[in-house]
């Protein structure tokens, strides 16, 4: 291992390319997934009930990942920390889900989408993982219609699309606003009936907060029973993390406020490499933050940009009502800059834009952070009741919120952090560098690459769920003894046990001054302004200076009242919030050390001379992967390089 | 705090009498606060949060309470406020009610579901697992992954998919319990037979399913339907009454072809 000192030493770089071993295989990319099905080994179905399974997460990919496997016949245990699968995160998707079915005989292909895959990723995903993703995107809808997710339909019953993102296809299929829903529902009620069938028990509130290894494999893990504080350890002969994205390291995000990193990065300080951390999304359509108290961020539905004209007033610091701001004092920004994809440029030009005329001091609403989404020409172009009938339930939504009303006032909206495409690296199979513990869904890193396009992640999680995974920890499970899973006892389990007892204790010790909240909007802040739509040298290592102080600060000072034996949501978060505070930094290190801009990562030091993000193929065609380092400031940087054999890098232009 | 109207909306003083319970087994009672700085725009939640930091940091046990997506989608958020499930906004979740819909000096009622079949665990926290084991017990269509027919094999005619989706908007709250007299889970069963009774795919098992349901129901303890409407009046999907009705007619419909 080199020890090379790329801006100083706060990582090192491995020159040992043999941890990634991705195992996609070779020959024709529209073979590949069928030959290596083929190639699989295979548990006799007479057997599978010997072999035990542990998923956390019970959203799309969990929820669907462990009712196939309980079909199988394998013996599974999910685990969730709602009190019910049926409220995992994925239940708030709106939009839809993208399938290459080319029903509406528009050019569509399992070809085409794995392109635009390839391309919206910006060069910086395996092309062999996207190819299979757009592959089994059919099969997603067969199954799912099968088990009556309602999707939308046209009169002469047949299922309905639209166009989603700017894609030029219409591909996306969806129900009503409330897609995530029904696609959760489904795998959900599959999942009750492998409850009742016997093959899967579900664990409700209970919070994943160890991994176990057992020479170097996984083969367990430790939870904390939210109701009563009991530590239970878990055994198993494979371990499946699905336990969605990390977006709420930012505090204000579109995610649940339950939503977190701790098992992902349990696993990662247990050997799992963490990939591409510093590849976050951010949403441009989401309603503002309106004071202090705010606790979460609502997303509104990006095809508002459909009809929405985004501008704000010329002048930095016109007080002026929206109404009372004439035409030639208005600018509308994107139309100005990207005549021909105005309003409808990707997520990450809307978002830098609008932080970028916000910076400028043209920000509208009360807190200066915002920018108007005006309807008022589409209203009078259209009809009111035009505009009703595509977003009424949108607006409604925004007046609930806002107290505003839509059709007469424009909307204020600001980006918000919506999905992190970077997680735990995976191979082919799914597998992480942790032999035995497999990753699905938003929490690992594979095929959005820098950046992910709409519908795709409902699309992502269902393929790891119901078809990856069931061929490939079948074939994992092959390799291990029958019926041999360990008891657990041995060192290994109660080693994991007493590192939970003894964190609990020390939180609830502290007794400090300041509240888990409060860190967490401090931690939140400082990465959104150094680590979020732009960033950095300067305050990549502004943020890497504070951080440990940070974390430093939390361990002695934060407040977290009551005991460990009890249902204790202040511990619940204290917890969080401590992984949080940890994988911050490694965010701003994978960023600091990426210094070019791709997808959602713009480096302002990496720059079109119009202003648009340069990507730097020579240098940084390659997944990074971060293995945990002996102290939290000292990670080791392993690359996968990537190959392009079927679509060719070219730079992304929207002017 | 001023809004885009340029009015300033000014801050509340509000009583909160809330439910607190250390346990299962621990009796509750009501316990009084003041929250003496309210914003209009805080939702209902982000109240309780502030609430919360001043005890936490007083070094008190804050109050406990089920939310996570604060969207209004996912179902977790379940109070009872001044005697309303979700309070008193119509087809509202709690957590999306704001401040607004209150005035300076309220005294509002905080409390938890209140059924026999949804046992207090914490403070406003109950366990409404019951509702999972409704499900269990036949709410679904068996089809193992791998095995369906293309998605356009079967049309089906858009009004019954509209009708499957009306019924399916359901997320699973408990409101409906809750703001029963009966304390029935009648909506919240009803909604799952309509969502699959409505469609071609869940016809082969509609009989099954929908005496497993029922009978899991009542096993569950809940109260039998008297036809109030309370039910479809807390509902923050607002689920109509008809879903009780399909109900009904399929309870009668299998039990006569099952002689
Ligand atoms: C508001 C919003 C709208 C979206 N809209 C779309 C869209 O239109 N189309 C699209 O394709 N994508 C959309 N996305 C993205 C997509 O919804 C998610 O990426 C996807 O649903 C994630 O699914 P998942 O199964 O990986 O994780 P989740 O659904 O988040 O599930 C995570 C599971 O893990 C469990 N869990 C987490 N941590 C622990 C722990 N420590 N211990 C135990 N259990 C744990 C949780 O209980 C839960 O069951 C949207 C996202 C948001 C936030
Ligand atoms: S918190 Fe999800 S519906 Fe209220």
């Amino acid at each position: 291992m080199g020890l090379l000192s790329p801006s100083r030493t706060r990582w090192r770089e491995s020159d040992d390319s043999s941890m990634l071993v991705s195992g996609a295989p070779d020959g024709p990319i529209a073979d590949r997934w069928d030959e290596h099905k083929f190639r699989m080994r295979l548990v006799n179905p007479a057997n599978r009930r010997r072999y035990r399974v542990i998923v956390v997460g019970a959203g799309l990919a969990g929820g669907a990942a462990a009712a196939s496997l309980g079909e199988l016949g394998y013996n599974v245990d999910v685990f969730c920390y709602q009190d019910s699968p049926r409220r995992a995160h994925s239940i708030a998707a709106q939009g839809g889900i993208n399938a290459a079915k080319n029903y509406r005989n528009d050019g569509d292909s399992v070809y085409r989408l794995f392109y635009d895959t390839v391309k919206g990723g910006d060069f910086r995903a395996r092309e062999s993982n996207v190819y299979r993703l757009a592959q089994v995107s059919v099969d997603i809808i067969d199954q799912c219609v099968a088990q009556g997710v309602p999707f939308a339909r046209e009169y002469g019953g047949l299922l309905d699309n639209r166009s989603f993102g700017g894609a030029q296809v219409s591909r996306t299929f969806y129900a009503r606003g409330q897609t995530g829903q029904q696609l959760l529902l489904g795998a959900y009620q599959a999942l009750q009936r492998q409850v009742q069938a016997g093959t899967v028990t579900v664990h409700p509130r209970h919070d994943m907060v160890e991994l176990v290894t057992i020479d170097g494999a996984a083969k367990g893990i430790v939870t904390r029973d939210m109701i009563d504080g009991t530590i239970e350890r878990w055994s198993a002969d494979v371990v499946i993390l699905a336990t969605g994205g990390y977006g709420n390291v930012f505090y204000l995000s579109t995610n649940a406020k339950g939503s977190n990193t701790t098992a992902i990065w349990r696993a990662h300080k247990k050997g799992a490499f963490f990939a591409n951390p510093c590849f976050t999304q951010i949403h441009p359509t989401c309603i503002p933050v309106s004071g202090e108290h705010q606790s979460k961020l609502t997303l509104m539905s990006e095809s508002l940009r459909n009809d929405g004209r985004i501008w704000v007033p010329k002048q930095a610091g016109d007080a002026r009502a929206p109404d009372q701001i004439p035409e030639a004092e208005r600018d509308y920004f994107l139309e100005r800059k990207y005549p021909s994809f105005g309003n409808l440029v990707p997520r990450d030009v809307a978002s830098r834009n609008a932080k970028e005329v916000c910076d400028q001091g043209r920000g509208v609403g009360p807190t200066g952070l915002g920018v108007y989404l005006d309807f008022s020409d589409a209203i009078q172009r259209l009809g009111a009741d035009r505009i009703k009938e595509r977003y009424g339930n949108l607006f409604d939504m925004y007046e609930r919120i806002t107290a505003e009303d839509p059709y007469t006032v424009p909307m204020r909206i600001f980006p918000a952090i919506h999905y992190t495409m970077g997680g735990l690296w995976v191979d082919y199979d799914l597998q992480s560098t942790i032999p035995g513990l497999f990753v699905a869904g938003e929490a690992n890193f594979s095929d959005h690459g820098a950046n992910r396009l709409g519908a795709s992640a409902l699309m992502q999680g269902l393929a790891d769920g119901y078809f990856v995974l069931p061929s490939t920890i079948g074939s994992y499970l092959a390799t291990q003894p029958m019926g041999k899973t360990p008891a657990p006892d041995g060192a290994a389990f109660s080693d994991a046990e007493k590192a939970v007892r003894d964190r609990v204790d020390t939180l609830l010790a502290i007794d400090g001054s300041r509240t888990v909240d409060s860190f967490h909007r401090e931690l939140g802040l400082l990465l959104w302004d150094r680590c979020g739509m732009a960033r950095n040298e300067a305050g990549l290592d502004e943020a890497l200076e504070r951080l440990p102080r940070l974390r430093e600060e939390f361990w002695r000072d934060v407040k977290v009242p009551g005991s460990g034996a009890m249902l204790n949501q202040g511990l619940e978060k204290a917890q969080r919030v401590a992984d949080f505070l940890e994988l911050g930094e490694l965010m701003c290190l994978d960023a600091l050390h990426r210094r070019e801009s791709c997808g959602g990562h713009f480096r302002e030091e990496s720059q079109t001379p119009d202003g648009e993000a340069q990507r730097d193929d020579e240098r940084f065609t390659y997944v990074g992967a971060w293995e945990h380092g002996a102290g939290p400031s000292e990670p080791v940087l392993h690359k996968e390089p990537l190959a392009f054999d079927y679509v060719h890098p070219t730079q992304r232009s929207y002017t | 705090m001023s809004g885009a109207d340029g009015q300033v909306r000014a801050a509340m003083r509000l009583t909160l009498k809330v439910w607190r319970q250390a346990d299962r087994k621990t009796p509750g009672r009501m316990v009084t606060y003041e929250a003496p700085n309210v914003s209009p725009d805080m939702s209902f939640l982000e109240m309780l949060d502030v609430v919360n930091e001043d005890l936490i940091l007083g070094g008190d046990d804050p109050i406990a309470f089920d939310h996570d997506c604060r969207e209004g989608i996912c179902g977790s958020c379940d109070l009872m406020v001044n005697g309303y499930a979700h309070g008193p906004r119509r087809g509202t979740t709690v957590c999306q009610l704001h401040m607004r819909e209150f005035a300076d000096g309220d005294t509002i009622f905080i409390e938890p579901w209140r059924a026999g079949s949804f046992p207090v665990i914490k403070d406003l926290v109950v366990d409404r697992g019951a509702l999972d084991r409704i499900v269990a017990a036949g709410g679904f269509i068996s089809v193992p992954t791998g095995s369906p027919p293309d998605g356009n094999a079967i049309p089906v005619p858009k009004d019954d998919v509209d009708r499957a989706m009306d019924a399916a908007a359901c997320i699973g709250c408990g409101a409906c319990v809750a703001a029963c007299p009966n304390a029935s889970a009648s909506l919240f069963t009803g909604s799952k037979l309509t969502h699959l009774a409505s469609l071609p795919q869940g016809q082969p098992e509609r009989d099954r399913r929908t005496m497993a349901m029922v009978a899991q129901m009542d096993a569950e303890g809940f109260g039998s339907c008297t036809n109030i409407g309370e039910c479809s009046a807390a509902c923050p999907k607002e689920i109509p009454m008809d879903v009780i009705a399909q109900m009904n007619a399929d309870v009668r419909r299998a039990s006569r072809r099952a002689r």
